[in-house]
């Protein structure tokens, strides 16, 4: 009976452990790419200021990252700002603080929805596409074929992605906040029944241009994070089909974990900089 | 006999255990086509891509065309990389650009100073001597068979009229006709390119005596036996006479 007992706590343990262990590895293993994408960013990004400057692919990527993601930032946008609304609506209507609804929806969506959804969104289409075209250069020996040819693939294929999702995502980014902000605008006077003058009246006491400023540079550091990490994934891919899929799927998931946890501390830098150098 | 690359007691391992290359001295003649065979998992590729630097051995001396590759900086790797021409195993044509386009992009990048109108004409001619129909000049890799993707990578790897022409395994997953059809077209290159090197690694026993003036045998990351074809026929190594019965045969 004893040893019943010893053996199932055994196994309690090993479960306990296995389940530990196996978060402690995805930490471990996330830190780790991170690492490594930090690297792979530094020696990358130095070819920006190398000739031959590429800026044929990297209109080429800008017209991928940016344009191609146009509509679906609107539509998500558009979606985010009547939902976000409409709770914020339901919320303040008991304290009787409708008025407060726009410049609410404002702050929250120029500073952290829009900057975040924004970078998950693109990072998902435009991340994992870079990740996956990668891979498959990689494993179809067609990054060893430039290499070569006497061209830096670096400097080819990863510089001209990171500086187009660096330009792509503040402007990305402004489209969402914009029509957010529509969407909120549709719902709160159309639906609602709020008066305009007091919605926008509100927003522009509240919202200032630097918390603006604010999401479009958080969008501009996600932009550089997720094409980091997921060119980083597909450009050492390894291992036929599988290894692409894998590199994919990891680019975006490390994407997006990290966008969340930057947003955070991004939040915090950005607050503190602002209380001490510019309300002072 | 002047040589175009020579390797001396290069090693490498990728685990710290295990070598895949366990001292390989090697001179491989200039102006001759030159066959790297032996059996699976010898180091046969991985010699290959040491020659191209791409990979950098564990120990060693590697010279390409005169100059030791270790000892080179980056755009000097760069500089001396346009000097060799690869048709990769499964050509590693770019998929997003035409045959055309392939074969024009090494030129763009390396003859900045050329109109487009020269990228094209060089193009084309180095296309149509590879054998390759204009018809099919503006497809891309997707819809073109094996055989013309061996062809448009063939006429890429000219495009820079290399000094040193590598094939790796060229002539794997193709039937014995286009097998044929690629034997020949490196016996006809290497006959338009009067002086360069052509390097094939291969499995194809038959195609290496048939086309080749000089064969290396690799095995366990070592060379086994390299010389002149018929070395390898008066050769009493049991391994050699056993990969040459069986090689022979099947073909």
């Amino acid at each position: 009976m004893i040893q019943v007992w010893k053996n199932n706590r055994e196994r309690v343990n090993d479960a306990i452990d296995g389940f530990f262990g196996s978060i402690a590895k995805w930490w471990v293993d996330f830190f780790v790419d991170c690492g490594r994408a930090s690297i792979f960013f530094y020696r990358s990004i130095t070819f920006l200021f190398q000739p031959p400057f590429r800026t044929e692919e990297l209109i080429k990527h800008l017209e991928f990252i940016a344009n191609k993601s146009v509509i679906i930032i609107c539509m998500t946008g558009m979606f985010t700002g009547l939902a976000m609304s409409y709770q914020i609506f339901l919320g303040f209507q008991l304290v009787n603080a409708t008025n407060l609804v726009g410049p609410t929806v404002g702050l929250g969506i120029s500073r952290e929805l829009g900057p975040v959804l924004t970078g998950l969104i693109v990072a998902a289409r435009a991340g994992g596409a870079m990740a996956a075209r990668l891979g498959t250069m990689r494993v179809s020996e067609q990054i060893d074929a430039l290499e070569v040819m006497g061209i830096e693939p670096r400097q080819y294929l990863i510089a001209p992605r990171i500086l187009a999702a660096f330009i792509a995502m503040p402007l990305l980014c402004g489209i969402f906040v914009f029509v957010a902000m529509m969407g909120s605008h549709l719902l709160c006077i159309n639906l609602l029944g709020l008066d305009p003058a007091i919605f926008w009246d509100k927003i522009s006491m509240w919202l200032n241009p630097g918390d603006i400023y604010q999401g479009l540079i958080k969008a501009a550091v996600f932009g550089v994070t997720f094409a980091t990490v997921c060119c980083n994934q597909g450009f050492y891919a390894k291992g036929g089909a599988k290894g692409v899929g894998d590199a994919t799927n990891q680019g975006v998931v490390n994407s997006m974990v990290l966008i969340i946890i930057l947003n955070f501390f991004m939040t915090n830098v950005i607050r503190f900089v602002y209380v001490t150098f510019i309300w002072t | 006999m002047e040589s175009a690359v020579v390797l001396q007691d290069v090693k490498k391992t990728f685990d710290g255990k295990d070598y895949v290359l366990n001292g390989i001295n090697l001179e491989i003649p200039r102006g001759q086509i030159t066959s790297i065979i032996g059996f699976s998992g010898t180091g046969k590729s991985v010699l290959l891509k040491h020659i191209l630097g791409l990979i950098v051995p564990t120990s060693g001396y590697i010279e390409v065309l005169g100059r030791q590759l270790d000892t080179m900086s980056v755009p000097e790797l760069i500089k001396m990389r346009t000097k060799l021409g690869v048709l990769f195993q499964y050509a590693a044509l770019f998929d997003d650009m035409t045959a055309l386009e392939n074969v024009i992009f090494p030129l763009k990048e390396h003859r900045s100073k050329d109109s487009p109108a020269e990228w094209e004409k060089i193009a084309r001619g180095k296309l149509s001597d590879s054998g390759l129909d204009a018809k099919h000049f503006h497809k891309l890799p997707a819809e073109l068979s094996g055989g013309m993707r061996k062809r448009v990578g063939l006429a890429r790897a000219l495009a820079l009229n290399p000094d040193i022409l590598l094939y790796d395994e060229p002539t794997t997953g193709l039937d014995p006709i286009l097998t044929e059809m690629v034997d020949d077209l490196i016996a006809d290159t290497h006959k338009q390119n009067p002086g360069s090197t052509s390097i094939v690694v291969s499995h194809d026993l038959f195609a290496a005596f048939r086309i080749s003036d000089y064969i290396v045998m690799l095995d366990k990351g070592t060379v086994l036996l390299a010389g002149k074809p018929e070395v390898f026929h008066k050769s009493e190594n049991e391994l050699v006479k056993k990969f040459l019965s069986k090689g022979l045969k099947q073909e």
